[in-house]
């Protein structure tokens, strides 16, 4: 058994480490609340948005409405967006996105390439010796829709420049603060069927029966709202995976608090223990020792 | 029978509920909507959607968006929207104070900062003129519309 002064200071090691998971649990609870109020509340625009995507995808003809309608005939490339955070201590937030990941585009037939968005991400990713092109780190907490267009911008000219033939989404779906879903959901070209979670709103509007009407002009109208709504989408991912980002690592260091002060009791009682048996002993030589004198 | 209205700003939900008809200030002119609709996509400009449902009328400040209409739902994507009953008459004003002064004190033109001015300038005007036209029992000053 270790010595008494060897425990004293495993229970004083284990002490500060729980003070500062206790404080890494404050701050990410007071930046989940945060980031959830911003996913919620961008949420039903973003959802409506491509609910109307769709619908406008589901139109006659609709590979000559718009280039980025427009699929491409073999796909031959494949792009990934991948969202994960800049910092760890986050349990198994970013090995999740990239597991899930490698679980969806490893044995993908075609090459895959990766725009990493978050430090982690990047790391995970090149370290599978994935072809990166692109890397956004270090992004605002709470980004606004102009700090993050860029990236939705990049995976759009790629489609358009047709280096690639198809876009996806992972990202992690922020369902409440104990569940975290790692997602995936095809961006380019607009799937009438769709993945994700994003379909289920209350109103499911019928099917369009008949081809729209524009107003002012087909042109002008889907110029405006295609290349906007696709990158809204990236906007929303962003804030799903900001959220659940917090709220794993809020639950992550909620239990290695938990477990230091679970430690702390376990090595407090065997450290008494230790301190018992040596007073014991002090007190049978002290015994002893009087009682040798005595007997003389 | 009814058609579903759903308006949705940029950062809420603003009405959603089953309605006689929807007038929309739309790219090419006010449109009303009834029940059946043809399908219609259309950039919205900055106005005032009505919205009646038997006798009872609500109004809506718009600041650009998209609406999709389909025969039984109307999607309204706002870039800002809110309830005429909703609106600080005394903050829509000293946010049109300001953005007079500051475009009188001259900014440069086709700037950002000139456009976004420009553009909070237009919005507070429309929300000051829908306070007075619109609003329940509010101040009501006869103008050359309507």
């Amino acid at each position: 058994m270790a010595s008494a002064r060897e425990m004293r200071l495993r229970i004083k090691s284990v002490k500060n480490i729980s003070q500062v998971t206790r404080a890494l649990e404050t701050v990410s609870a007071s930046k989940v609340r945060k980031a959830v109020n911003a996913v919620t509340a961008t949420r039903s625009y973003a959802t409506k948005a491509w609910q109307i995507l769709k619908h406008v995808a589901e139109q006659p003809g609709r590979d000559t409405l718009h280039p980025l309608l427009a699929r491409h005939g073999e796909v031959k490339s494949t792009l990934a967006v991948v969202i994960t955070g800049d910092r760890g201590l986050a349990g198994a937030y970013n090995s999740n996105v990239i597991r899930f990941t490698a679980q969806r585009f490893d044995r993908n037939p075609v090459p895959v390439k990766y725009i990493a968005v978050g430090r982690k991400g990047r790391d995970l990713l090149l370290r599978r010796r994935k072809d990166v092109i692109a890397d956004f780190s270090n992004l605002p907490a709470a980004p606004s829709f102009v700090d993050v267009s860029a990236i939705g911008r990049l995976a759009v000219d790629e489609y358009l420049n047709g280096n690639v033939d198809e876009v996806y989404l992972v990202y992690t779906d922020f369902v409440n603060m104990g569940r975290q879903i790692a997602t995936v959901k095809k961006l380019l070209p607009l799937e009438l069927g769709g993945e994700g979670r994003v379909e289920d709103f209350e109103h499911k509007a019928p099917g369009p029966t008949a081809a729209y009407e524009y107003e002012p002009d087909q042109r002008e109208i889907l110029d405006e709202i295609i290349p906007r709504f696709t990158a809204l989408q990236v906007y929303q991912a962003i804030l799903e995976s900001q959220a659940s980002e917090h709220a794993a690592r809020m639950i992550a260091m909620r239990n290695a608090t938990d477990n230091a002060k679970e430690l702390i009791g376990a090595l407090q009682l065997a450290y008494n223990k230790v301190r018992q048996q040596a007073i014991t002993n002090d007190i049978l030589d002290i015994v002893g020792g009087a009682e040798a004198l005595a007997a003389k | 029978m009814t058609i579903r209205c759903e308006i949705v700003s940029q950062d809420r939900t603003v009405f959603t509920d089953d309605v006689d008809i929807v007038v929309l200030p739309g790219a090419a002119g006010e449109m009303g909507i009834l029940p059946r609709h043809a399908p219609v996509l259309t950039t919205l400009k900055y106005g005032i959607i009505k919205i009646r449902k038997g006798t009872h009328e609500e109004h809506f400040t718009v600041a650009g968006g998209i609406a999709e209409v389909q025969p039984e739902i109307v999607t309204i994507l706002a870039d800002a929207a809110e309830n005429v009953e909703e609106l600080d008459e005394a903050r829509a004003e000293a946010a049109r104070k300001r953005a007079e002064e500051a475009l009188a004190k001259g900014v440069p033109p086709d700037t950002d900062a000139y456009l976004a001015m420009e553009a909070a300038l237009r919005k507070s005007n429309l929300r000051l003129d829908a306070i007075r036209r619109y609003r329940k029992g509010g101040m009501r000053i006869p103008t050359s519309e309507n």
